[in-house]
C-alpha cells in the first residue's frame, strides 16, 4: 500500500507537477508579459529621474550663465548710455558756447552795428569836408579865371589904345578922353598915355605861308578861343613879336612860303 | 567835281592844295555830294599822293577825308576800302601838329559810326600815336585826340582793352587838372567809354586815382564837363559794389546829389542813374545815399522833370534805393514818393517803359514797408494788384502793433478794408482774414458794409416785451 500510495503519490506527484507546469507553462507567457511590462516601467522610472535630473542640472547650468551673461550686456549698456548721457551733456554744452561765441563774433566783427553806424556818419563827415574843400578848390579857379579874364580885358584895353593911339591928347588940344570938365583925365587917357609902339599885329600875322582864311575853317571848331592855353604857345605871331626887330623886318619881304 | 579832280593833278602845290579844301569843303556839306565825291574816285588819288606832297597838302586831305566819312558808316568804309587809315595814321607820324590834328579828327570821324571800323583804325596802329599825340603841348591837338580814343573806345571791350593797352590812362587822367574846358569834357568822356565795358577797365580807370580830383569837375561852369563826369562816376559805379563803395568813401555821394540839386533836364540824368546803382549794390550803401539826403533830391528830380525816360530813371532809382529792408523802405516812404509813384503807374499818359518801371518800384518798395501812415493812403486808390501788397503789409504789421490797429480804425482803414472785396481763396482774402482776426468780431461786423441794413432788420423784427 505504500507503494501504491508513493506511486499514486508519484502519479499526483507528475500529474500535479505536469499541470503545474501546464499551469506555469501558461502563465509564463503573462508572467513574462507582465515581468516586461514592469521592468519596461521601471526602467521608463529610471531614465525619466535621470533625464530630470539631468534637465535640472541643465537648466541651473543655462541660468546661471545666462544671468551672467545678461549682467555683463547690461553693464555694458549701462556704459554706453552714460556715455551717452555724458556727450549729450558736453555736447549741449558746447552748442551753448558756440551759440555765444558766434553770436559775439558776428555781432563783433561781422554786422557791427555800432561799426555800421560811425561808418555812416563817417561818410556824413567825409562828404561834408570833401564839399568843403571841393567849394575852395573851385572858389579859388574862379578867383583865378577872373584873374585871367581881368587880364585879358586890360590886354584888349592896351591892344586898342594902340589902335586908337592917335586920340591922345596934344599940348595944344585936348583929347576925346581928356575933357577939361573932367577933375582927372579918363582911364584911356592914361593908357594911351603909357603905351610904347609896338610891331603891328596885321602884318606879324602873314607868316603862316598858309592862308589864314582856309586855316580857321579847317581848324575851327577845336582850336578854341583867341587865347591860347597851354604854358608854351604856339601861335606864330606871338613867337614872331618876341623876335629881336631884325627878324620881324624880314617877315615883311618874306613872300607866301609854299 | 571832274574839273577839281584834274585841279588836284596840278603842278603847282597850291592849286593841288586849293583843290583839296574845295573838294573837302564840299564834302562837308552833304552827304549827297561827300557820296558823289566817293564816286569820282578822288578819294585813292588823294590817298596816293599823301605820302609825298608837304604839310599843308596833307592838312587838306585829312579834311577831304574827315568831311566824307562824317557822314554815314558806308561813307566811312568807302574811305577804309581805299586805304584811307593807313596814310591817315601815316600823317599821324608828322611833325606839324596841325597836320596830326587833321588825321587825328579824321579818324575820330571814321570810328565814331561802328565797332568794325574802329578796329581797322586800331589795326593800322593808330592807338600808340595818339596817345603819342595826347601828350604834345598843342591844346587842339589833345583835345582832338582825347575824342578819337573817346569815339574809338566806345564801341566794344576789346577795343578799349587795346587802347588802354598801350597806357592811355594815365595822361588822360593826368589832363583831368588841366584847365581847358573842351579838354576835360573829351577826357571825361573818354574815360567814361573805357570804364564802361568791364570791371577789369573800371578798376584801371579808378587806381589812375581819377576819382577825388574828378569830383572838382563836377561844379565846373560847363555843362557837358558835368555831364560826362557824372558819366563817369555812374559807369565805375555800376560795376561792382567795390568800386562803389570806394565812390561813396571819397565822399562823391555828396558832390552828386548837389550836381542833381544844380542841374536841369538832360544833364541830371547820369547823375540820377548813378545813384540808383550805388543803391542797387547793397543796403549799406543805399542807406548811405539815404543819409546823404538823395531821397528828397529825386522827388525833386521826378516831380519837376517832364521827360518820360528822366522819370522812369528816377522811378528806377528809388526803387533800388527802397527795397532793401524797412528802414529804407520807411526813408522812401516818409519822402512821400509812395502815391507819386502810384499815380505815375496809373496815369495813362506815362510811356509803357515808366508804367512798368513804377509798378515794379511800387511792388519792391511796398514788400517791405512796415511804416503805416504811408500805407494808408495806398489803401484807397490803389489797383487791385497794388492793393494785394498793401494789404499783405497791414496783415503782417496790424497784429504786433496796438497802436497801429487803433489807428487803423481811427483812421477809416479798416473799413476800406471791409469794403474791398475778394475772391474766397485767393491770397487777397487771406491777407483780409487775417487782418480782421486782429480785431474783435464786434468792430469788424460793425465796419462791414450794409451793417446798418442788417441792424435795422433786427429792429423791424424785434417785439418788445
Amino acid at each position: 500500500m505504500a507503494d501504491l500510495l508513493i506511486l499514486k503519490q508519484a502519479e499526483e506527484f507528475r500529474k500535479e507537477y505536469f499541470h503545474r507546469n501546464r499551469q506555469a507553462e501558461e502563465n509564463r507567457q503573462k508572467e513574462t508579459q507582465a515581468a516586461i511590462r514592469i521592468q519596461s516601467w521601471f526602467r521608463a522610472c529610471k531614465v525619466r529621474a535621470y533625464l530630470s535630473h539631468l534637465q535640472k542640472k541643465a537648466i541651473i547650468i543655462q541660468k546661471t550663465w545666462r544671468g551672467f551673461a545678461a549682467r555683463a550686456r547690461v553693464r555694458q549698456m549701462v556704459k554706453a548710455a552714460y556715455f551717452t548721457v555724458k556727450m549729450n551733456f558736453y555736447n549741449e554744452m558746447a552748442v551753448r558756447i558756440q551759440q555765444r561765441w558766434k553770436g559775439f563774433y558776428v555781432r563783433k566783427y561781422v554786422h557791427n552795428f555800432y561799426a555800421r553806424k560811425t561808418y555812416l556818419e563817417q561818410i556824413l563827415i567825409k562828404n561834408e569836408l570833401v564839399r568843403k574843400e571841393l567849394d575852395e578848390i573851385w572858389e579859388a579857379q574862379k578867383r583865378e579865371n577872373e584873374h585871367l579874364e581881368a587880364v585879358k580885358q586890360q590886354k584888349n584895353k592896351i591892344h586898342q589904345a594902340h589902335q586908337l593911339h592917335y586920340l591922345i591928347s596934344t599940348n595944344q588940344l585936348p583929347g576925346v578922353f581928356n575933357s577939361p570938365y573932367r577933375q582927372t583925365p579918363h582911364e584911356m587917357e592914361l593908357l594911351l598915355r603909357q603905351v610904347k609902339y609896338q610891331v603891328p599885329a596885321s602884318l606879324a600875322h602873314k607868316d603862316t605861308g598858309y592862308p589864314r582864311g582856309i586855316r580857321d575853317s579847317v581848324g575851327v571848331s577845336f582850336s578854341g578861343c583867341l587865347e591860347s592855353e597851354g604854358p608854351i604857345s604856339t601861335r606864330t605871331w606871338d613867337l614872331r613879336t618876341r623876335l629881336p626887330p631884325i627878324a620881324s623886318r624880314n617877315t615883311r619881304q618874306k613872300t607866301k612860303r609854299l | 567835281m571832274p574839273m577839281l579832280r584834274s585841279l588836284m593833278l596840278d603842278a603847282v602845290p597850291s592849286i593841288q592844295q586849293m583843290a583839296a579844301v574845295a573838294v573837302g569843303r564840299l564834302a562837308d556839306h552833304s552827304h549827297s555830294l561827300a557820296e558823289a565825291v566817293v564816286k569820282e574816285d578822288i578819294l585813292p588819288q588823294l590817298v596816293r599822293s599823301l605820302a609825298t606832297q608837304n604839310r599843308f597838302y596833307k592838312k587838306a586831305a585829312a579834311f577831304v577825308l574827315r568831311a566824307v566819312a562824317k557822314h554815314s558808316p558806308e561813307l566811312s568804309g568807302a574811305v577804309v576800302d581805299c586805304g584811307g587809315v593807313d596814310a591817315l595814321v601815316l600823317c599821324l607820324e608828322e611833325f606839324d601838329p596841325e597836320v596830326k590834328e587833321a588825321a587825328a579828327w579824321a579818324l575820330g570821324c571814321i570810328a565814331r559810326h561802328n565797332a568794325s571800323l574802329s578796329h581797322s583804325v586800331l589795326e593800322a596802329g593808330a592807338a600808340p600815336l595818339l596817345v603819342l599825340c595826347l601828350l604834345e603841348p598843342d591844346m587842339a591837338l589833345k583835345r582832338i585826340a582825347a575824342s578819337t580814343l573817346s569815339d574809338i573806345c566806345k564801341h566794344t571791350p576789346e577795343l578799349a582793352q587795346t587802347v588802354v593797352d598801350t597806357g592811355a590812362i594815365a595822361h588822360l587822367s593826368q589832363m583831368i587838372l588841366s584847365r581847358d574846358v573842351k579838354l576835360k569834357r573829351q577826357v571825361f568822356s573818354a574815360l567814361s567809354q573805357i570804364s564802361k565795358h568791364s570791371v577789369g577797365l573800371a578798376e584801371l580807370v579808378v587806381e589812375a586815382e581819377v576819382f577825388p580830383a574828378a569830383f572838382v569837375s563836377l561844379k565846373d561852369p560847363d555843362e557837358y564837363v558835368r555831364k560826362n563826369v557824372a558819366t563817369l562816376m555812374r559807369e565805375v559805379a555800376k560795376q561792382t559794389p567795390e568800386l562803389s563803395q570806394l565812390i561813396v568813401n571819397c565822399g562823391g555821394l555828396s558832390k552828386v546829389i548837389d550836381y542833381l540839386g544844380e542841374s536841369r533836364g538832360q544833364l541830371r540824368l547820369p547823375g540820377i542813374m548813378m545813384l540808383g546803382y550805388v543803391a542797387a549794390h547793397g543796403e549799406g550803401l543805399a542807406m548811405a545815399v539815404i543819409l546823404c539826403k538823395g531821397v528828397p533830391q529825386l522827388a525833386l528830380c521826378l516831380s519837376e522833370e517832364p521827360e518820360q525816360h528822366m522819370k522812369a530813371a528816377a522811378v528806377w532809382s528809388i526803387g533800388q534805393i527802397g527795397h532793401h529792408t524797412p528802414e529804407h523802405a520807411k526813408a522812401v516812404a516818409t519822402a512821400g514818393l509812395l502815391p507819386k509813384l502810384l499815380q505815375l503807374y496809373t496815369d495813362a499818359s506815362s510811356s509803357e517803359d515808366l508804367q512798368a518801371k513804377s509798378k515794379k518800384a511800387l511792388k519792391s518798395i511796398l514788400q517791405k514797408c512796415t511804416y503805416v501812415p504811408a500805407l494808408e493812403p495806398l489803401l484807397y486808390d490803389a489797383p487791385s494788384n497794388i492793393l494785394k501788397h498793401v494789404v499783405c503789409q497791414f496783415s503782417k504789421v496790424l497784429p504786433h502793433d496796438s497802436k497801429a490797429r487803433r489807428l487803423f480804425v481811427t483812421s477809416g482803414g479798416l473799413k476800406k478794408v471791409q469794403e474791398i472785396d475778394a475772391e474766397p481763396g485767393s491770397a487777397l482774402q487771406e491777407y483780409i482774414n487775417a487782418i480782421n482776426s486782429c480785431f474783435p468780431e464786434e468792430i469788424v461786423r460793425y465796419y462791414s458794409p450794409g451793417y446798418s441794413e442788417v441792424l435795422l432788420q433786427r429792429l423791424e423784427s424785434y417785439q418788445p416785451a
